[in-house]
């Protein structure tokens, strides 16, 4: 590799880790006041015109709040965790594809890449929930690693029949397997099992166990403050992001679609995904923790493989 | 169970293009109730001087112990208002004073933005009792919420 390259490489890095962090920043506001018409109210609009400035606001007040540590916590861990969270969040949208030339990375085993890094953040909030010392946090990181280890199988169940169709790991080429019929088609059962899958994983609402304020107060964040306590939100939003942009890249055909240029049909995709996520969240309660672990065992995993088989038996009769 | 869920759905999806029921108060102002009890206010003769005869009744009816009246001997030895003292710290905004009045000298105005940084502040008395003329029924806004 020459310097060249290696410049290239160093803008396209910067470049998407901007638009990643500014999209993430106003998903909150954009979360914030979807909630607030679903409930009939008004939400934020008092920082700039609609509202706009609020995730600056928010962003200033985080860095400007006390950085507090609790007395008995285990330190270096304490303040590893929301590293992690991040940084395996953000290690993902790596290989994710805007349009074919728009990637920081094509990898021929990108959905490999994606489920071993979104497994990684698992350790950010289990090391949260245990250095900070405080029997909330723990449940709560307890719990998340729980549930999303559990989900995470019928997850790659549902993703393995897209892999069956695409013939390829690459999301460059799963996208281009969808030009004449999108997967959410052939795979209505994927589709809707990657959906509740990443949800889970995303941990919202109907499988907030982690987070569930009336229970943990806020499980493994309960004992963060100022910008660590930010880091852990950039990542959770950051992970929904990642959850709507591989929605629409397996299932919805990424960039395929008429008329619009491709970059911005999958902006649109991914923000319609989006906003069914909040929609599910102003909708749905919180399901029972037995409730929660029998759906993904005794439910979703079944499903999941019998999805697979019959993908796999079709993918091989038809062709 | 899939029905309940997709119902469920449906019903937030209509909630989203309702109205919302927010006030926007600082900047729309609701549309009070005609008979509202905001802050008592003394109501003035054509001269600008207040109509109490100093009495005494609503400071004895008063549950809330907040009105002080102080009688005074006018020219030809009239009784007249020498000092009218109300605490709105204490006030609960009751109307038993203005009901108790014999000469109409109370009234309820529709003033309901009565905060002040300092508690002596509360204490009103003199001209700051009195109803100003016109702008008795500023509060009245358009009770409109919008995004």
């Amino acid at each position: 590799m020459n310097s060249w390259d290696l410049f290239v490489g160093i803008v396209r890095i910067v470049l998407f880790f901007s638009v990643v962090m500014g999209l993430v920043a106003y998903m909150t506001l954009l979360e914030r006041r979807f909630l607030a018409f679903f409930q009939i109210r008004i939400g934020p609009n008092r920082v700039g015109p609609w509202g706009l400035l609020q995730p600056v606001a928010d962003g200033i007040k985080l860095l400007f709040k006390e950085d507090m540590t609790v007395s008995h916590a285990n330190r270096f861990y304490f303040l590893l965790a929301p590293a992690v969270s991040v940084m395996s969040v953000l290690a993902c949208f790596a290989v994710i594809p805007a349009s074919p030339g728009v990637v920081v990375a094509d990898l021929s085993v990108a959905v490999l890449y994606l489920l071993a890094f979104s497994s990684m953040g698992v350790y950010g909030i289990l090391l949260a929930g245990w250095s900070s010392n405080n029997k909330y946090a723990l449940l709560g990181g307890l719990r998340a690693a729980a549930q999303m280890i559990s989900y995470e199988i019928p997850l790659a169940l549902s993703v393995a029949g897209v892999l069956v169709l695409a013939g390829s790991m690459s999301l460059v080429d799963i996208v281009k397997a969808q030009e004449g019929l999108w997967f959410v088609v052939k795979q209505p059962l994927g589709f809707f099992l990657f959906l509740v899958c990443i949800s889970a994983e995303t941990n919202r609402t109907p499988f907030d166990l982690l987070e569930c304020e009336n229970e943990l107060v806020a499980g493994y964040q309960t004992e963060y403050s100022s910008m660590k306590f930010g880091l852990f939100y950039m990542a959770e939003y950051a992970h929904i992001l990642l959850a709507s942009c591989l929605v629409s890249l397996f299932f919805l055909g990424g960039w395929n679609g008429p008329f619009l240029p491709a970059p911005l049909l999958f902006l649109i995709k991914v923000f319609l995904v989006f906003a069914a996520f909040i929609w599910v969240r102003a909708t749905f309660p919180r399901i029972r923790y037995d409730q929660l672990m029998a759906f993904s065992w005794k439910v979703l995993m079944p499903l999941g493989f019998l999805n697979l088989m019959v993908t796999a038996v079709l993918a091989v009769y038809l062709t | 169970m899939a029905r309940a869920l997709i119902r469920g759905l449906a019903l937030t999806f209509k909630t989203f293009f309702r109205r919302p029921v927010t006030e926007v108060y600082p900047d729309v102002k609701r549309t009070l109730p005609e008979r509202f009890r905001g802050r008592p206010v003394l109501l003035a003769r054509e001269d600008g001087r207040p109509r109490c005869v100093a009495c005494g009744l609503c400071e004895k009816i008063c549950p809330s112990l907040c009105i002080t009246v102080v009688p005074g001997t006018g020219p030809d030895e009239v009784r007249t208002l020498r000092h009218y003292g109300l605490d709105l710290g204490r006030c609960s905004f009751c109307g038993l004073c203005v009901e108790a009045c014999p000469v109409d000298a109370l009234a309820m105005s529709s003033e309901y933005e009565l905060a002040v940084y300092d508690r002596d502040a509360l204490v009103y008395a003199g001209d700051r009792l009195l109803a100003p003329p016109e702008k008795k029924n500023d509060t009245h806004g358009k009770g409109e919420g919008n995004r």
